[in-house]
């Protein structure tokens, strides 16, 4: 059997690689020839499960998509007939659709064929799920052979549908899968001149206020482990730090400095301390850490400049990114004693909202590069060679870019279609998808749960 | 502003301690110390304040009980009053008052709190040679007090905005010396082109270097407060540049 799980650890080398020959990024993803090309076949149910399978066989689709390992192979170029189960296969079946390579001959050109089906056992639903590598025989085709139960009804075949499609991925090598994220964003929907703490699931459902604070709460940024939340809050008239449960939007206790200003808090990569910027000093704000009850803090560096938004590495602690002037904002790194301090980006137009990438080698950040001031674009750079592409080109205001947990997809702000709304992109600019409608919505950060 | 009032009642709700012995006459709900202990001090049955929590503005009902005493006085220029009475109160602060019961041979006291809130100002209790009409202490802010204007990413007093603060710093003494408590905020904020939370950086530059100028020129430091808004409040939402100019500004606001 010919693994493919290399490709998802390859993925951003190849990035790098592509920018090294001046290529544009969607190119070298649409060029690069490691993408697992799926072909997924619609799935049938024995007896009371097949009215089941509409919802299982679009959960399922949809999932695999949205992983964006895959390249999704279309349906209409299918053979007539597929396996349902292992024994259905045959070494040659001229083009019937019971042979693996008819899969992985033209027109379908699939890698992998994903079938199996599903039937009501004992008043449950068993899914049989199978995935086989196309190109080889049928002996050392299988990836995947797994059986799944749920309920017997809608619930329980999208229950199997996820679990099949997180096995799928996590087997691609998609390690954390974006099933199960939340976004934490701000909206203005609860009243006028009020933004409150929102939380939706990773595709824009389930939206639901988490902070009822009645005032100005912005700028959140979720913990690691995705149970917590802080945000800049005007609850108590200055702008003070705030630290919520996630599951719950209790306020925990923060202890804020004597300051007109403490604000954009972020979490070290081992949730145990909180970056932050403060006017403390009685200058301009500059960065500081304290443990997570805001007690034990430390001024990280001095700075004769306005800093904010500290983020660590999430793979090098110790490294750390945030904006700060003089002569416009740019995006600066230093160490955690606050030595070591190099401007990240070049110079030009003002640089702000950096978010590493998992992998702690790439950051999304927004640039006014090449257009007029405050028109922000969203940018990704590879942060040892200072290579970035641009992901956005103009299409309104595209501001405060967030990782995924996935290291694949974008969260951002835009003003494309007026008022700021939230919207998803993969890595490189496409699948473009807009989350909230509702009001003002902006800040959004990406958490595990 | 809610978690202000909520903290503020949580911090009247005192336990009642139980009235000295003997008891003569019917209970009520009375916080009260002696002086001394015996059988011949007066007793204070009952002193309270309703509401216990006010607008500024608003008024207040004292009420009182007290037996074995005709001697009762409370203090905050009420003066000398009946054994048992009520008297309406206006108090402009957060104002505790303490009754004392003269009896045989010592004397007891009791005291009532009355906390009060923002935003309404007081109304004017004086005569005032400049101003006949002074006007609510929002109102004076806003139609005596001008913006300063910034430059794009600055935090600099240009000349034009020392001049606007030459006139403001007069006009906040004026409103410092008709209104005693008064505090004022020093609002910055931004334009809508950076980052919102480099903006927010900037405010706080923009309001703590006017309240530092406004020092310079002699108003009270302990007075002036500084906040940041970014740009989250603006004053006008068109992207063109009379409306940045406009927003990048020091506002002044009611203090709390």
């Amino acid at each position: 059997m010919r693994k493919t799980a290399l490709f998802p650890i390859t993925l951003f080398a190849a990035f790098g690689a592509a920018l090294v020959f001046g290529q544009d990024i969607t190119a070298w993803i649409k060029g690069q020839g490691g993408k697992p090309a799926l072909a997924v076949t619609d799935f049938r149910g024995s007896g009371a499960a097949q009215t089941l399978m509409p919802a299982f066989n679009s959960t399922l689709f949809t999932d695999l998509e949205t992983s964006a390992l895959f390249d999704m192979k279309a349906k209409s170029f299918f053979p007539l007939n597929n396996p349902q189960r292992p024994e259905d296969l045959r070494e040659e079946d001229n083009k019937q659709g019971f042979a693996l390579a008819d899969w992985s001959g033209a027109p379908t050109s699939a890698s992998h064929i994903v079938f199996g089906y599903t039937a009501a056992q004992n008043n449950v639903l068993a899914l049989y799920g199978y995935v086989f590598d196309a190109r080889q025989a049928a002996a050392s085709a299988p990836v995947l052979s797994q059986r799944y139960v749920g309920s017997l009804d809608a619930a329980g075949a999208t229950k199997v549908a996820h679990e099949f499609a997180a096995d799928i991925i996590q087997k691609f090598g998609g390690g954390a899968s974006l099933l199960g994220s939340r976004i934490y964003f701000v909206s203005s929907r609860s009243g006028k001149d009020i933004k409150e703490i929102w939380a939706m699931d990773w595709d824009g459902t389930n939206q639901k206020q988490l902070t009822h604070l009645n005032n100005l709460s912005l700028y959140p940024s979720v913990s690691p482990d995705g149970s917590r939340v802080a945000f800049t809050t005007w609850a108590n008239i200055y702008p003070r730090i705030m630290i919520a449960s996630t599951e719950t939007g209790r306020l925990m206790p923060f202890y804020n400095q004597q300051a007109s200003l403490n604000a954009s808090p972020t979490f070290t990569p081992d949730g145990k301390q909180i970056y932050y910027a403060s006017s403390a000093a009685g200058g301009p704000t500059q960065i500081y850490v304290a443990n997570l009850d805001g007690q034990g803090f430390r001024r990280v560096l001095h700075r004769d400049a306005i800093c904010v938004e500290p983020k660590a590495n999430p793979k090098n602690p110790s490294s750390l990114l945030f904006v700060s002037g003089p002569n416009g904002q740019q995006i600066y790194s230093m160490n955690a004693e606050g030595t070591n301090i190099d401007r990240v980006t070049n110079g030009e137009g003002e640089a702000s909202n950096p978010s590493w990438n998992p992998d702690g080698q790439h950051i999304a950040f927004s640039w006014t590069r090449g257009y007029a001031k405050g028109d922000f674009n969203v940018f990704v750079m590879d942060i040892a060679s200072r290579q970035y592409v641009q992901l956005t080109h103009s299409e309104g205001k595209n501001e405060n870019p967030a990782w995924a947990p996935d290291g694949r997809h974008l969260v951002f702000t835009s003003t494309r279609s007026g008022r700021p709304q939230i919207y998803t992109m993969l890595a490189d600019g496409s699948q473009v998808k807009q989350l909230t409608q509702q009001g003002v919505n902006q800040y959004p950060s990406w958490g595990t749960r | 502003m809610g978690v202000l009032i909520l903290g503020a009642a949580g911090c009247s709700k005192k336990p009642p301690i139980p009235p000295p012995p003997p008891p003569p006459t019917s209970g009520g709900s009375t916080s009260s110390t002696t002086s001394t202990s015996g059988s011949d001090l007066a007793t204070v049955t009952e002193f309270a304040v309703e509401p216990s929590t006010i607008e500024r503005g608003q008024s207040a009902m004292l009420r009182w009980n007290v037996a074995g005493s005709n001697d009762v006085t409370i203090d905050k220029g009420i003066g000398t009053v009946p054994a048992a009475g009520t008297r309406r109160v206006v108090p402009t602060e957060t104002t505790t008052y303490t009754l004392s019961a003269a009896g045989r041979v010592g004397s007891t006291t009791a005291t009532a709190t009355v906390t009060v809130t923002g935003p309404a100002p007081p109304p004017p209790t004086t005569s005032n040679t400049r101003n006949t009409n002074m006007g609510t202490l929002e109102s004076r802010i806003q139609s005596d007090l001008q913006d300063a204007l910034f430059g794009y990413d600055s935090n600099n007093i240009e000349e034009t905005a020392r001049v606007v603060l030459g006139s403001d710093a007069e006009a906040i003494k004026r409103i410092f010396a008709d209104f005693p408590t008064a505090t004022i905020n020093v609002e910055g904020h931004c334009d809508e082109r950076g980052s919102a939370e480099y903006n927010l950086g900037l405010g706080d530059r923009r309001a703590s270097s006017t309240r530092d100028y406004l020092i310079q020129l002699g108003v009270p430091a302990d007075r002036l407060k500084t906040i940041s808004y970014g740009k989250e409040r603006p004053a006008c939402t068109e992207s063109n540049e009379g409306c940045w100019q406009r927003n990048r500004r020091a506002h002044f606001s009611t203090g709390q």
